[in-house]
């Protein structure tokens, strides 16, 4: 049995993928019409079915390459990864979420945490808490070196006091236990003044700043608590922010919804904007709204993916790149096979806490009482929900075991499978559909620099 | 070869022989924070 492989034609070019090794090809039409044929005809046959459209030494030629690659196992691999023993139990706590503001000064139409509240009232983490946190990621973090906690809320900088204190209290914990904390900060920007940004900039080593692109955009969703649109209140402030950012890691985030399909505008007008970091997802929205991506919407994003990969491009041609969060991906350096069966961690190396101190495999999971992991004061309770996270991966699922994006994505986010259907092993499959386009998108742009370095490539 | 340019060194079949020593950044936590994405990060190891 041969694993599958998975052929796209992208940016102009054609490209073969084979899921096992990861191996990337770019292909001429002949090998693209050839790859249909080759497992399932002998090579006479071939010939005889592609001789009207190719010479048969051309056909020949391209079978032979076929062949040459395959054995050298970079073409219908078989998968070796089905059968090995990976056991997560050793696993160590790497990051935690603070939620160290539930309540906002927006009023997102889109907001998962029921505009800041999570649904259990508006509050704010206090100092002993948050300390409590810290102390339980070093305990649980093992013999790690780097550790992350990410400021999170509702909105974080409603409570930056305590966020300043808690940055102070993690850095003379860690130096104790030998261990760096990575601080990392997720805000809307509408309190980002003079000082909070010095601060931010010099003490995080990144920053989430959202914002959805256009102005009418931006503030049919991102509203003020009076109703008005955020735009103008937060767009100078985090303009001055990535500014004074520079080059150090951040990230302007944007989520796109059936009101704006035509999305790339949005990270096009940021870029136009002078912002260098993109990222721009989809709404993940179960309930039927008027904002709800839908499966009859899936055709249009995709195509708008294609648009954005043409843009993207040809910006880097014209000397004015910027970075998409979503095209970006590494091919000869990424994670080992262990980290790709899951790659989520929510649960057992990653965790969200309230500012009650309870504890939650991620951000998206808090206010859901069955997902309630455990406290700061008694550590992680709920062992078998623990478990639940640690087993899954993505030969426990059906559809992620065949499909051809599987060591790309590692099984995808928990929290959205159960958004939508109930299951955290449950692929939220419009997701995926969006998640493979920009994989492809991601592969082809990497393939488009390979060939214009090595001067190759033919539209 | 003519008909098929290769674009990546490596095989993932490699990291087989690669401990799975976790030091790589946990996967949501960096920018996006509704979504998994894993082939965008470098192994650390």
């Amino acid at each position: 049995m041969h694993s599958i492989i998975h052929k796209f034609r992208q940016l102009g070019m054609n490209i073969v993928l084979d899921p096992v090794s990861g191996a990337i090809h770019v292909i001429d039409d002949l090998t693209y019409e050839l790859l249909d044929l080759y497992l399932d005809n002998d090579f006479d046959t071939i010939v005889e079915l592609l001789k009207d459209k190719y010479d048969e030494s051309d056909i020949k030629e391209a079978y032979d390459e076929i062949e040459s690659i395959r054995q050298k196992g970079l073409l219908y691999s078989e998968d070796v990864y089905k059968d090995i023993d990976v056991s997560r139990k050793d696993s160590v706590i790497k990051a935690i979420c603070l939620n160290v503001a539930h309540d906002c000064n927006l009023r997102c139409s889109y907001c998962f945490a029921s505009t800041g509240d999570f649904k259990g009232g508006r509050k704010l983490m206090p100092y002993e808490v948050g300390k409590k946190a810290i102390d339980f990621l070093i305990k649980n973090s093992g013999n790690r070196k780097i550790v992350e906690v990410d400021f999170f809320g509702g909105e974080p900088l409603l409570n930056f006091d305590v966020v300043k204190k808690l940055v102070d209290y993690g850095r003379e914990e860690a130096k104790k236990y030998g261990k760096t904390i990575k601080y990392t900060i997720t805000t809307n920007g509408v309190l980002l003044d003079e000082e909070k940004a010095t601060y931010i900039n010099e003490n995080f080593s990144n920053v989430v700043l959202s914002l959805d692109g256009r102005k009418d955009i931006n503030d049919a969703m991102r509203k003020r608590i009076d109703g008005s649109g955020s735009y103008d209140v937060i767009f100078p402030k985090i303009k001055n922010f990535v500014l004074k950012r520079g080059n150090k890691e951040h990230y302007i985030r944007g989520t796109f919804t059936a009101k704006n399909l035509d999305f790339s505008e949005d990270v096009l007008y940021l870029a136009d904007m002078g912002i260098r970091e993109i990222s721009v997802e989809p709404v993940v929205e179960k309930e039927d709204t008027d904002y709800t991506l839908k499966q009859e919407h899936l055709k249009e994003i995709l195509k708008e993916y294609d648009k954005l990969a043409e843009k993207y491009v040809e910006r880097m041609e014209d000397g004015r790149p910027f970075s998409f969060y979503h095209f970006k991906i590494s091919l000869d350096n990424g994670p080992c096979i262990k980290k790709r069966l899951q790659g989520c961690g929510a649960g057992f190396e990653y965790a969200a806490v309230t500012p009650d101190g309870e504890i939650y495999p991620c951000h998206q999971f808090v206010g859901n009482e069955s997902f309630r992991l455990g406290s700061v004061d008694c550590g992680i309770e709920n062992k078998e929900l623990q478990e639940k996270f640690m087993e899954s991966d993505i030969y426990k699922r059906e559809e992620c075991s065949k499909c051809w994006a599987r060591f790309y994505c590692s099984g995808g986010c928990f929290a959205n499978n159960y958004n939508i259907n109930g299951d955290i092993n449950k692929p939220y499959e419009l997701s995926c559909e969006m998640q493979k386009k920009r994989f492809e998108c991601a592969i082809a742009i990497k393939a488009y620099e390979m060939l214009k370095e090595n001067d190759i490539y033919e539209k | 070869m003519r008909h098929i340019v290769t674009i990546n060194r490596t095989s993932l079949k490699d990291s087989l022989k690669k401990p799975g020593c976790g030091e790589c950044q946990a996967s949501c936590q960096s920018a996006c924070k509704t979504s998994c994405t894993v082939a965008n990060q470098e192994c650390q190891n």
